[in-house]
């Protein structure tokens, strides 16, 4: 019966699956990432009683499935081989407030499966809802989850399976932390977007920068100076404010173009954002393609005191940024 | 700064109307949720403000338990009710006891007849999130109706909103009460006017910089044109804020400048994360609308909103130095606008 709701075989590596026992917050964390539910509405969300499936057009196209946590995936009707043969990442998510035992013997028995069917897939492991739990507690819980995942699959014999563990919340920012990652690693390009962003730090002199999915607020690439949570979440926000304000104004351009203006609502006009911190630093916001945005924040040392000469400074960034977004034109052109 | 611009004014209302909770939203940067932590006022809150630098407001956030209101009353009327400015009375719509509510309310009006007979009286119908939205607007006029009818022998105006926390209602009721004790507001206006003419801007708010109410607003030139008169509109202006508002939300959205607010305040705690502030922000809109957010004097910031001519010239050149002139011309502005503030 669920036969329809395998992914086409073409796009294999975009697909994350997202599995867990029955409550764990699994439904709430698809909304609140892909939906900008805000968090504590997933409060009222029902129980999921069919396999959900999305799609997410952004760099990668993206499709997210939802299987409800009561189902047992190993009856004979159920087309679980070719399931996990078309998905690139499964993710499983434990809830950390809960007794565990039972979601960590169900996850090894998916892995075990998994493996065997696709020993390419990524295992992805959140210990969710750790907003509730103590600091202390919260490291002793993921010491005590790994080690039993890991004792599980050596009786099962599956040594060599790498599985990822991240602790998450959907209040804070962890879960799209947790996500980037998961994300990124379906990238087949990543290095070398990673290398671009780089070479965009060296020459520009920026301190940070982002490529935003604009709708989920994930990140899809960074350069390789360390992520700081901070910077993450400013720079995340910097996306909100910015398209809120500029939606503001464009219900009254829908006016003018009842009136015969000349350009739709989304022209081919792109967003752009700076803003200039007292401190010295800048936001620099730049709307790239397929729904990415760039995000950077820029340094006040590269700066000489003078307004003007920062300006000059960002002229050299802007220029810089174009560069980028023709390279990104060109290798994603020919996917198409 | 002479003592005349310090300016008190009474919160009041029954226990758990929300008076406190609006205090910290408007002028401690907690957001709607965070106001669940607050506990009971006990007696009576100072708070002092600054505003607009030179003005200092003194908000007198009172207790509204029954113990307490008593004593407002009775013993400490004379201390209460002098030299009040303005009085903000909250009103519950969900309370039970209404008769109630008005007693004390009409217990103020006596106390400020007696006191302070200038004051200047507002009433804010609060939580009005509770209430269905085809609704509100006839439980808001029946409620002023009577209230006004009840203040008519006080021989005091009433000024009502309809509140909630959860909306943009708030920072829209409390601009307007801010507004009215700016005492130049006239001459704000009518800068505003003439930077607009020389911008040929879609429209011009004017902030204030650590509240982000608004102050001052400007529609575009072309609906002063549509205004045939342009002596009639600055005279339009000058009948004060609710006039002149009123003029420009025919063809944008009515609540953008609460939105306006709330977006920037958002912003502006999450640059607290970097431990800054910012100083401007430069967004070039997906329909080739541009913000520009400024600094324009200490106390006040600017935001200024272009509109795309038609004719593009060609590529990014031109619209960088488009983006240089305004900045220069709000430099430019900064001079005049301090002078007004400074005249004080």
């Amino acid at each position: 019966m669920e036969a329809t709701i395998v992914p086409h075989p073409k796009d294999t590596n975009a697909t994350i699956l997202l599995m867990g026992l029955r409550r764990s917050g699994k439904s709430s964390i698809c909304k609140v990432v892909f939906h900008n539910m805000q968090p504590l509405d997933t409060l009222y969300l029902e129980s999921t009683s069919k396999p959900t499936n999305e799609q997410f057009s952004s760099l990668i196209d993206l499709s997210v499935m939802e299987l409800p946590g009561q189902l047992n995936y190993f009856e004979p009707n159920y087309d679980s081989e070719r399931l996990f043969s078309s998905v690139g990442a499964l993710v499983y998510v434990i809830d950390s407030q809960d007794e565990y035992l039972n979601a960590l013997t169900n996850l090894s028995m998916i892995i075990d499966f998994a493996y065997r069917v696709n020993p390419k897939i990524n295992i992805e492991v959140l210990i969710h809802k750790v907003d509730g739990l103590s600091e202390d507690y919260r490291m002793d819980a993921q010491q005590d989850i790994m080690q039993r995942t890991g004792d599980e699959l050596l009786d099962l014999g599956l040594e060599g399976v790498s599985v990822s563990f991240y602790l998450t919340s959907i209040f804070d920012h962890s879960v799209y932390e947790a996500f980037s990652r998961i994300v990124q690693r379906l990238i087949p390009e990543l290095p070398s977007l990673e290398h671009m962003l780089d070479n965009l730090v060296q020459h520009s002199s920026i301190d940070k920068v982002f490529l935003f999915d604009v709708n989920s607020k994930i990140y899809v690439a960074t350069d390789s100076s360390p992520v700081d949570i901070q910077t993450y979440e400013v720079c995340a926000e910097f996306i909100d404010i910015t398209i809120d304000l500029d939606d503001l104004y464009i219900e009254n351009d829908e006016n003018v173009n009842k009136n015969g203006g000349v350009k739709g609502p989304d022209g081919n006009k792109e967003l752009r954002s700076v803003s200039h911190l007292s401190n010295g630093s800048t936001l620099y916001l730049k709307q790239m393609i397929r729904g990415l945005a760039l995000v950077a924040l820029i340094r006040n040392e590269s700066f000489a005191d003078t307004p003007a000469d920062s300006e000059k400074s960002l002229t050299i960034i802007e220029y810089n940024v174009d560069l980028f977004k023709q390279a990104l034109i060109k290798m994603w052109t020919p996917k198409r | 700064m002479s003592q005349t611009s310090r300016k008190k004014l009474l919160l009041m209302g029954r226990s758990g109307s929300g008076k406190s909770s609006m205090r910290s939203i408007i002028f401690s940067n907690y957001s709607a949720f965070d106001t669940r932590r607050l506990g009971a006022t006990v007696d009576v809150e100072l708070s002092h403000l600054r505003f607009l630098g030179n003005m200092s407001l003194t908000l007198w956030d009172c207790g509204g338990q029954d113990v307490f209101m008593e004593n407002y009353f009775t013993n400490q009327k004379d201390h209460i009710f002098k030299m009040v400015q303005v009085l903000i009375h909250v009103f519950d719509v969900e309370s039970k006891s209404i008769n109630k509510d008005i007693e004390i309310f009409v217990k103020s009006l006596t106390n400020l007849q007696k006191y302070s007979p200038d004051a200047k009286i507002f009433v804010l119908l609060h939580k009005m999130d509770l209430v269905q939205i085809d609704k509100r607007q006839e439980l808001f006029t029946i409620m002023m109706d009577k209230l006004q009818k009840i203040s008519n022998p006080y021989h005091f105006k009433l000024v009502g909103f309809p509140t909630s926390i959860w909306d943009e209602s708030l920072y829209k009721a409390w601009s307007q009460i801010v507004c009215s004790l700016i005492p130049n507001i006239n001459l704000f206006n009518s800068n505003i006017i003439k930077f607009n003419s020389i911008l040929d801007a879609e429209e011009i708010i004017l902030f204030e910089k650590t509240t982000f109410l608004v102050i001052s607003s400007t529609a575009s030139i072309k609906q002063q044109q549509a205004q045939p008169d342009q002596q009639q509109q600055q005279h339009k202006l000058t009948n004060g804020k609710s006039s002149s508002q009123k003029e420009e939300t025919e063809e944008l959205d009515p609540k953008r400048f609460e939105k306006i607010s709330n977006i920037i305040k958002t912003y502006k705690q999450s640059i607290s994360k970097l431990r800054t502030n910012f100083n401007n922000l430069i967004i070039k809109g997906s329909n080739g609308t541009t913000f520009y957010l400024d600094v324009l004097t200490e106390n006040m910031f600017i935001m200024v909103v272009l509109k795309k001519k038609e004719e593009v010239l060609d590529g990014t050149a031109v619209e960088q130095n488009e983006e240089f002139l305004v900045l220069d011309n709000i430099k430019a502005a900064r001079k005049w606008f301090e002078k007004i503030e400074n005249s004080k």
